[in-house]
């Protein structure tokens, strides 16, 4: 149904469609709209699922995984500091392989109280186990939630999956949004370490360290696992429903000199930038990441690349800039932009390429050279 | 005489210390409980005591949470259960730091929520895993790793925090009265909603009295009215049947301390507030039996 809807209200609407048994969550702005929905939802008997309105994101993350671990499906929502606050049970919803789906609203993180889009909160949960994705349209957030649960709750997978979507720039704006009927796409969830009393077992218990790292092993081998099931179920969901997605999502790439590469919304920002360039003959292209974990095979050889983070860590860099070096090799021109809701045009995009120096790091509104 | 059940659901080769009664209401608890019955439990002793991967002690399904997450967890739970249909219990076994100190806001949030599930405290007044520190509910004067001279604030009063959140039930019980703990779970099983029992675990280690003396201790906390015993279902209270004597004619305290190495040398102060303390409780409760306040 083609409908008009905020990323909030679009996520709402795919939890509805994908039909937890268990939604366990804690108001924060600017998330609150999607936990409102879905209480309304459940309310009005338009979603039979149980919500349970805690007292705090510790909680939700917590009682997520008491729900999980009975086999039923699962979902909460946070942002920034309510993330922060269950970083401890994050830790423990992977750990546990419990394939709970979160969806967080990404948002700068305090002091001072600045309410507005910054990815730091997200990326802080780097290495807890979680397949991460990033969305750029309203739509996107709605497709990302409904194929999260598939991915997640897949056998060769068994882990959480966080989506993400940018604090007011996509959670309260309005798109044009067509929903689906899942069907079968989602099947139903079959968790096969279901806590059963007919067969009791132990379920972390102390674990000595002859066993502990095979753990942590098996955590990494089905996130290596899970790359297959993501191309899969993207695959099928562009069977069915005609809009494919990827690990990046590629805008005019094949024969750019010049690649911009960025999380989020600031990523197809970037897209109207590359048209910008193009017409003054930059053969510029955007690669906008969307799956951060696991993180994708980059095509980047004999390529230009200015990596915009919205994010930072104190000390070393820009966290996104900081993985694609990393990941591949490469020398790359780290512009920061966009921390704590600040604006980023795409005409500021284009100026950012137009003066790109590679191997340099540049904070937008700072200072012209870092 | 109530007929206890003979299944065992804590199994031999656990990994408790001699002497532990943690492990011996944990048995009551289950045999109460029945094999239907999820363990939820935080950091504590029973992390420990229930052995090491890949082996179990437990002949119950068993769900280690983090510390402060117990009762969040099993709201959780007890509501996914209750999704798909099963009845099954879900009971949190949980130590006193993990309740009275870092657990406090998720057992207030899943009260106050009315989620449907069992939560006994077991207490041995201090942080027995992680050898001895201080919690909110060691007692005045008593010594741990982190109070070497003696703790100078009184314990937490945990059942009036959580009287406050109106359960259908709650009790206290003392591992040396396993029959009046087995009837008080037995009773709260068959209630919905919240319910919580408070149970006394003198622990030899922590508490630095010999091994074998465990009942006793735990029978002088009661005789002397340190320990009162009491349920109240749906807000009326009656005190337990072990604890009746106490309520009219306490004990002198003098025994109850000089058996405990953690009290050793304590002060006139400390002694005093600790009396005054218990004083204080047993009028309270005395009132409210005879429905005066």
């Amino acid at each position: 149904m083609l409908t008009i809807a905020t990323g909030n209200k679009a996520v709402a609407a795919a939890v509805k469609e994908a039909g937890p048994a268990v939604i366990a969550a804690y108001p924060i702005t600017p998330q609150t709209e999607i936990v409102e929905q879905i209480a309304e939802f459940v309310t009005s008997g338009a979603m039979p699922a149980r919500y349970i309105a805690v007292e705090s994101e510790h909680s939700a993350m917590a009682a997520c995984i008491g729900a999980s671990i009975t086999g039923v499906r699962t979902f909460t929502a946070t942002s920034s500091h309510g993330l922060l606050y269950m970083h401890e049970m994050t830790n423990w919803a992977a750990g546990a392989r419990l394939p709970i789906v979160m969806v967080n609203v990404n948002r700068s993180i305090g002091p001072g109280w600045n309410i507005w889009a910054e990815h730091t909160d997200a990326l802080q949960e780097r290495d807890t186990g979680w397949l991460q994705v990033y969305v750029s349209t309203v739509q996107e957030a709605y497709d990302a939630t409904l194929m999260a649960f598939r991915i997640a709750e897949h056998n060769d997978v068994l882990l959480p999956v966080m989506v993400n979507l940018d604090g007011f720039l996509l959670s309260h704006i309005m798109q044009p949004l067509e929903t689906v009927e899942a069907g079968d796409f989602i099947p139903p969830i079959r968790l096969p370490h279901a806590i059963d009393p007919k067969s009791p077992a132990g379920y972390g218990t102390l674990t000595g360290p002859d066993q502990q790292f095979l753990f942590r092993w098996e955590i990494e081998r089905s996130m290596r696992d899970s790359v297959a099931v993501i191309q899969e179920t993207e695959r099928d969901f562009a069977k069915r429903y005609g809009r494919k997605y990827g690990p990046t999502e590629d805008y005019r790439c094949n024969d750019a000199e010049i690649v911009i590469i960025a999380l989020g919304t600031l990523g197809k920002e970037a897209e109207v930038a590359v048209d910008l360039l193009r017409n003054e003959g930059i053969k510029a292209g955007s690669m906008r990441i969307r799956w951060l974990r696991p993180f994708p095979a980059l095509e980047l050889a004999g390529k230009e690349v200015v990596v915009i983070d919205r994010d930072y860590s104190f000390g070393f860099g820009g966290i996104l800039a900081h993985e694609i070096r990393a990941k591949t090799g490469i020398r790359l021109f780290s512009v920061i932009a966009g921390i704590g809701g600040q604006e980023v045009t795409y005409d500021d995009i284009a100026g950012f390429v137009r003066e790109r120096r590679m191997g340099a790091e540049y904070w937008f509104g700072v200072n012209a050279r870092v | 005489m109530t007929e206890i059940p003979k299944e065992e659901y804590v199994l031999k080769c656990t990994s408790a210390c001699a002497g532990c009664s943690s492990s011996l209401i944990l048995r009551y608890v289950l045999k109460a409980a029945g094999p239907d019955t999820v363990l939820v439990v935080p950091a504590c002793c029973t992390s420990v005591i229930q052995g090491i991967y890949p082996n179990t002690a437990m002949n119950i399904p068993v769900y280690n949470i983090a510390f402060a997450a117990a009762a969040a967890c099993a709201s959780g739970m007890s509501a996914a259960f209750q999704a798909a249909g099963k009845k099954t219990r879900v009971i949190v076994y949980a130590g006193d730091g993990g309740t009275v100190d870092i657990g406090i806001q998720a057992l207030s949030g899943a009260f106050e929520r009315r989620a449907d599930f069992l939560y006994i405290c077991y207490d041995n007044e201090a942080y027995g895993n992680t050898g001895m520190q201080r919690s909110g509910a060691t007692p005045v004067g008593a010594r741990t790793t982190t109070t070497p001279g003696g703790k100078t604030d009184t314990k937490k009063d945990l059942d009036r925090i959580v009287e406050a959140h109106n359960p259908p039930y709650m009790a206290t019980a003392c591992s040396a009265y396993p029959q009046d703990l087995f009837k008080k779970v037995s009773r709260a099983l068959a209630i919905p909603g919240p319910k919580f029992i408070h149970v006394l675990a003198p622990c030899p280690p922590g508490w630095r009295f010999p091994t074998e003396k465990t009942i006793e201790v735990g029978k002088l906390a009661v005789k002397t009215g340190m320990w009162v015993l009491y349920e109240r279902e749906f807000g009326k209270l009656s005190i337990s049947g072990p604890s009746r004597g106490a309520m009219k004619k306490p004990l002198a305290l003098d025994d109850y301390l000089a058996m405990q190495g953690r009290f050793k040398g304590i002060n006139k102060e400390s002694v005093d507030k600790l009396m005054a303390e218990a004083e204080r409780n047993r009028a309270r409760l005395a009132r409210e039996e005879e429905g005066i306040c």
